[in-house]
């Protein structure tokens, strides 16, 4: 008897929640209530029910009853993003932006010369590159280890994560922080926390291309 | 007869508990904040002597209970219970504090609503006359935080304009039934439910508890028939800016302009220049600015009451990363002072 | 001497600025992690379609120094691989060719989180 009332009740709120924009905070408040109700009775109906037929229905009507439940809390979200949004401070995109090319450019530049120091003192292109990137992620260790580049990071941005040196940052300040932990688990397991991805992709990257030129070759 | 309980969710305390002394202990950086002076003790760094950040924040917690208790020449085992918690996992601090003192305990987890739910609860024990004194103590810490829900301390990354930092601090309370005449009595709290808007953003914590705090504060209004002129100050525990403005215009859609007074513990507790972007949060926040700042202005008579609505995010990094939105609550409590 | 400086300045600082507007720009929360691993390999991609190395020749540490470098270096490692050992060349070669640097990485990871303890 109740479930017809139920059944009834679900088919008019179908009609209802079409022009759910036209409710007010209550209204909608006691619609929630009313849906979690009917919820929690049909529950206890499906459950006492020893028909195999009718507790399929009562599935369906309960099912049917999760649906409008979804619509009013997808209507509230959306309803409560828009305000979000609405208050959301500005993001200072061209002060990031100067910031990250002065960063990302000056650790470059430090780069440069000591490229430009060792080349000139006759070592040859390749070998000078792969010096210069050890000793620019020297640099980085040492500034992790004394506190420094986070405090780069926070100005910089992009540009001091994107470079070598943010590469090393990332190795450095999990193996710094987690030494509490101890060496194998603390420093040991989670020094590739962030550098993990980065050379499990990379890896990927590099077999495929490499397979890619091994078959076209 | 009066109930102890109004409407749907509000607890009335009949028999009057109070506040009898309380503590508060922060780090260096809410030291240099505009509340600095108000504290009872302030760091000397975020190590403070001690190993571990972990370390750290248990003492600071253990230390502002022996503060709190000092203040009326108390000792732990004149306590009933203990009630305390913290935001690290398994709360560890709480417990391992509760194992230093040596008396009942139950640990709460409340996200940074932990204080507010722990009020709450030892007025609960109190008032239904399960003992006659209570400890009430939270805590929290920046880097204990950091590490553990964000990224290691020493990682170069840009916080968001709306990221709050979390606040190095502790406060402890101690609850009392004193039938006559208390400086600051708690009367009422209120129970929180659950509420989910749908916001994921875990560096947005302000617009994810904002519902949370006006279901609560609405409701509140709703059950006891009070308005907001009724207050002296209404104050949520860590919604920072942006919370603080969403969950303002979302109690004034229900019916109740709190705006005259109305107020956010983690925007009082740092000055806009120390970089913090959207204000403090943590455990610590609203325990620490509610021990150092509010309740001696209720003991001088400056606010007459309050109503503090304690607020948490209840996420894990592990839900964050599976895509789970933020589910949000809120506990309030009202302190009244006696002048 | 000083106009590959100045190269460098600006292909770094450019490089750097798209990341951040990446960062800024999208309604996603992208950390760190993402935008390393999306400049390996979109680096690494663009060093296969033979691309990357006039930026290099031009920019000189401006191109190498930002981890799309690393990618490319992973990339052409892989691609010289392919050409001189075969098979084995192809899956081997990008970690030969930058084996120095990741374990110079590691080590001072190491190293560093033996001497310092993290401030905070």
């Amino acid at each position: 008897m109740e479930l017809k009332i139920i059944e009834k009740r679900v088919k008019e709120r179908q009609r209802e929640l079409l022009e759910i924009k036209k409710f007010n905070d209550t209204e909608i408040q006691l619609i929630n209530e009313e849906l979690q109700k009917d919820y929690q009775k049909l529950i206890f109906f499906e459950s006492r029910e020893n028909d195999e037929a009718a507790r399929l229905n009562i599935k369906d009507l309960r099912s049917k009853v999760i649906e409008q439940q979804d619509l009013v809390k997808k209507y509230l979200q959306i309803r409560y993003a828009r305000l979000v949004n609405k208050s959301a401070p500005k993001i200072p995109v061209l002060k990031n932006a100067l910031a990250a090319f002065f960063v990302g450019g000056t650790i470059c530049v430090i780069g440069q010369i000591i490229l430009n120091v060792i080349v000139i003192n006759g070592v040859p292109n390749k070998e000078a590159t792969t010096i210069t990137l050890m000793v620019m992620v020297f640099i980085s260790a040492l500034l992790t280890g004394m506190g420094i580049y986070d405090e780069i990071g926070r100005f910089g941005g992009a540009g001091s994560i994107i470079p070598i040196t943010g590469f090393a940052n990332s190795i450095v300040s999990p193996a710094l922080e987690y030494k509490r932990e101890g060496y194998v688990y603390g420093v040991g397991a989670k020094v590739f926390t962030i550098a993990g991805p980065v050379l499990l992709y990379g890896s990927l990257m590099s077999v495929i291309i490499g397979l890619v030129f091994f078959i076209i070759k | 007869m009066q109930s102890k309980k109004i409407g749907k969710q509000t607890i009335n305390y009949l028999h009057p508990v109070s506040i009898v002394s309380f503590a508060s202990i922060v780090g260096p950086k809410e030291g240099q904040g505009p509340l600095g002076s108000s504290f009872d003790y302030i760091l000397a760094d975020n190590l403070d002597g001690e190993k571990s950040w972990e370390k750290t924040e248990q003492k600071m917690l253990e230390h502002s209970l022996a503060l709190a208790l000092a203040k009326k020449n108390y000792l732990p085992k004149d306590l009933d219970y203990f009630l305390a918690g913290d935001l690290l996992n398994q709360i560890v601090c709480s417990n391992f504090t509760a194992r230093a003192i040596g008396i009942p305990f139950l640990g709460l987890y409340g996200a940074c609503s932990t204080l507010v739910e722990g009020l709450v609860l030892g007025s609960i024990l109190i008032d239904g006359g399960y003992g006659s004194r209570v400890g009430v103590a939270s805590s929290s810490h920046h880097e204990t935080a950091e590490r553990q829900l964000r990224f290691p301390t020493e990682l170069g990354v840009q916080r968001t304009m709306t990221a709050q930092w979390t606040v190095t601090g502790s406060g402890a309370y101690i609850l009392e039934d004193s039938p006559n005449g208390a400086d600051i009595v708690i009367t009422q709290g209120i129970i929180g439910k659950v509420i989910d808007l749908g916001q994921a953003n875990a560096m947005d914590m302000g617009a994810a508890m904002a519902p949370a705090a006006a279901d609560t504060i609405t409701q509140y209004f709703k059950d006891t028939g009070r308005n907001p002129e009724d207050f002296d100050l209404i104050i949520t525990g860590d919604l920072g800016n942006i919370g603080r403005v969403l969950c303002q215009q979302l109690v004034l859609q229900s019916g109740y302009d709190i705006s005259k007074k109305y107020s956010d513990c983690g925007v009082l507790i740092y000055d806009p220049a120390q970089d913090t972007h959207a204000g403090g949060s943590g455990c610590g926040c609203s325990a620490s600015v509610l021990a150092g700042y509010l309740l001696p202005q209720i003991i001088e008579g400056k606010l007459r009451n309050l109503f503090l609505v304690g607020t948490g995010a209840l996420l894990s990094p592990t839900s964050t990363q599976q895509g789970e939105t933020i589910p949000c609550i809120a506990h309030g409590i009202v302190i009244q002072g006696n002048r | 001497m000083f106009e590959n400086i100045f190269n460098a300045f600006l292909i770094g600082g450019i490089i750097c600025v798209i990341g951040q507007l990446i960062m800024d720009l999208t309604p996603f929360v992208i950390t760190p992690a993402h935008v390393l691993v999306g400049y390996v390999t979109s680096g690494g991609i663009i060093s296969a379609v033979g691309l990357y190395e006039p930026l290099i020749k031009f920019g000189g540490a401006g191109a190498v120094i930002p981890l799309s470098g690393f990618g490319h270096s992973l990339a052409q490692g892989a691609i010289e691989g392919a050409k001189t050992k075969g098979l084995l060349g192809a899956i081997g070669g990008g970690f030969e060719a930058t084996a120095v640097g990741i374990v110079a990485a590691i080590l001072l990871g190491l190293s560093m989180a033996t001497i310092f303890n993290p401030k905070g």
